[in-house]
């Protein structure tokens, strides 16, 4: 897979706020139909990492991101870049005031100029791949955090993304509707999907990532394998977060 | 002479409520335009305080803070008094439109500046992460949930647009209060000015219950 020109290359990016440094010259190439997982203590920089990669946070020169073959950075471009990143946050962010599928349709119509009817087609057939097709005529507040969850997945694939982003998509959801999240985004990693996934679901990590990334403090720690760093993690800094978490 | 013959005096009613009508009239045009131009106005303003480039957020932050702080007799008077030193003659309608609009459009400023800063931030970066540009997130995702949370205090600044246009009688306008004053003294006798005080209080009456009502529809869903 290394030999292959990577969808997202982040170089030697660093980002500071103030004094901080929440990261700390990270690097990280992500090939096509990768699964990587981030992992790490609160704090260490995970959501910072991904959100530079679409750009909802900047980052200090003179690093650099290249997604698909463009720099991200502020101009003309970065619309384009960012419709072909998508991202699923934590708090589902759907628009309140659309129904599910205009939700969905948006986007396909605004940025890729799909009429109205092909728009909301593709919706209700993204809809039916994250299994909640009869929602469509809902508004999010009528949904469960999972259902609303699954929306934002269908929102975001609804771009034909190069990559997909998920920054602890689980993290704000009641613990039963966890797995029902998981599982789409399962068949997502199986049906070839480019994702890099921030999250504290080692059993998810574990299960499906081709590669695991450990954060601390702003920097990329140690980096493989899922076997590789959940059972011989090589620094102690990773052994200290698994003993931490896996306690639990 | 009695009170209701003074003060409800019915013939005078009926003889002088050509002119009166003609000038609500006029009060009605009068704040509906400097409603209208006041939003359109208000809107951009908003816009550029709080994404235009720095030296025009300055500015339309220095336009709201001067307009929000004139009193709108002193700006009235100088638009008709004083700018045709400067070779700008206005109308007396235009000078009060120009007037009420200027001023209605930096208390809508902050309206809608207040309607947008409420839309939480996850709302703008879901827009930015699908790629929609700036004009698409503005018009389908932002304006649209700011509208519910403006629409009590715009209605609040419409109140005030309506009663300020009474100012311009002023500058000669041949507003409500205007043609009740002239009435009055063609007649003798107060009934026009009881009349249109009547006719102010018939438009801006339902207005205000309308803000209360919306303002505890909004407090209701705001806790739900
Ligand atoms: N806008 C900001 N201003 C100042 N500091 C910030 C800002 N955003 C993040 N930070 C700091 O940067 C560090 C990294 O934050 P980040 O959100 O990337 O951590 P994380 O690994 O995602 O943590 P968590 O698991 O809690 O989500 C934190 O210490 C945080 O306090
Ligand atoms: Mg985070």
């Amino acid at each position: 897979m290394s030999d292959a020109t990577p969808i997202v290359s982040v170089r030697r990016v660093s980002k500071r706020f103030g004094a901080f440094t929440a990261l700390n010259e990270v690097s990280l190439d992500v090939a096509a139909g990768e699964v990587v997982c981030v992992i790490g203590p609160s704090g260490s920089g995970k959501s910072t990492l991904i959100r530079c990669i679409n750009l909802l946070e900047t980052y200090d020169p003179p690093g650099e991101i290249v997604v698909d073959g463009i720099r991200v950075q502020r101009g003309p471009e970065l619309a384009s870049v960012r419709a072909e990143v998508g991202m699923v946050f934590q708090s589902f962010n759907l628009f309140p005031h659309m129904t599910i599928r205009d939700n969905i349709a948006l986007a396909p119509k605004r940025v890729r100029g799909l009429d109205a009817a092909t728009a909301a087609n593709k919706a209700d057939v993204l809809l039916q791949r994250v299994g909640i097709a009869a929602q469509a005529d809902k508004y999010p507040h009528q949904l469960s955090g999972g259902q609303q969850q699954r929306v934002a997945i269908a929102r975001a694939l609804a771009m034909e993304p190069k990559v997909m982003l998920f920054d602890e998509p689980t993290s704000a959801l009641d613990p039963e509707m966890v797995g029902e999240v998981l599982d789409v985004m399962n068949t997502l990693a199986h049906s070839g999907v480019t994702m890099i996934v921030v999250t504290h679901e080692m059993g998810f990590a574990r299960q499906v990532a081709d590669r695991v990334v450990f954060m601390d403090s702003g920097e990329v720690v140690e980096t493989g394998p899922p076997e590789a760093v959940f059972d011989r993690p090589q620094k102690a800094r990773t052994q200290a977060f698994l003993d931490a978490v896996l306690r639990h | 002479m009695g009170f209701v013959e003074t003060f409800f005096n019915w013939e005078v009613l009926v003889s002088s409520l050509p002119l009166l009508l003609t000038g609500l009239r006029v009060t009605l045009t009068l704040g509906a335009v400097s409603i209208v131009a006041g939003l359109v106005l208000g809107l951009f303003v908003s816009l550029l305080r709080l994404y235009g480039v720095m030296p025009l957020r300055i500015l339309a932050r220095i336009y709201i803070d001067v307009f929000r702080s004139i009193p709108i007799l002193v700006l009235l008077i100088v638009v008709y008094y004083a700018l045709p030193f400067v070779g700008l003659r206005l109308s007396p309608f235009m000078s009060a439109a120009t007037t009420l609009t200027l001023i209605s459009g930096a208390y809508t400023a902050e309206i809608f500046r207040a309607g947008i800063q409420a839309i939480p931030r996850g709302q703008f970066e879901a827009s930015q992460a699908l790629g929609l540009r700036y004009r698409h997130m503005m018009s389908d995702v932002i304006l649209p949930q700011a509208i519910r949370i403006v629409i009590p205090p715009l209605t609040g600044n419409c109140i005030n647009v309506i009663k300020d246009t009474a100012l311009a009688s002023v500058v000669a306008m041949p507003d409500l209060l205007k043609q009740a004053t002239q009435a009055q003294a063609l007649e003798a006798n107060p009934t026009p000015l009881i009349v249109a005080a009547l006719m102010y209080l018939a438009i801006l009456w339902p207005l205000v219950l309308l803000v209360g009502r919306l303002e505890d529809r909004f407090r209701r869903e705001a806790a739900s």
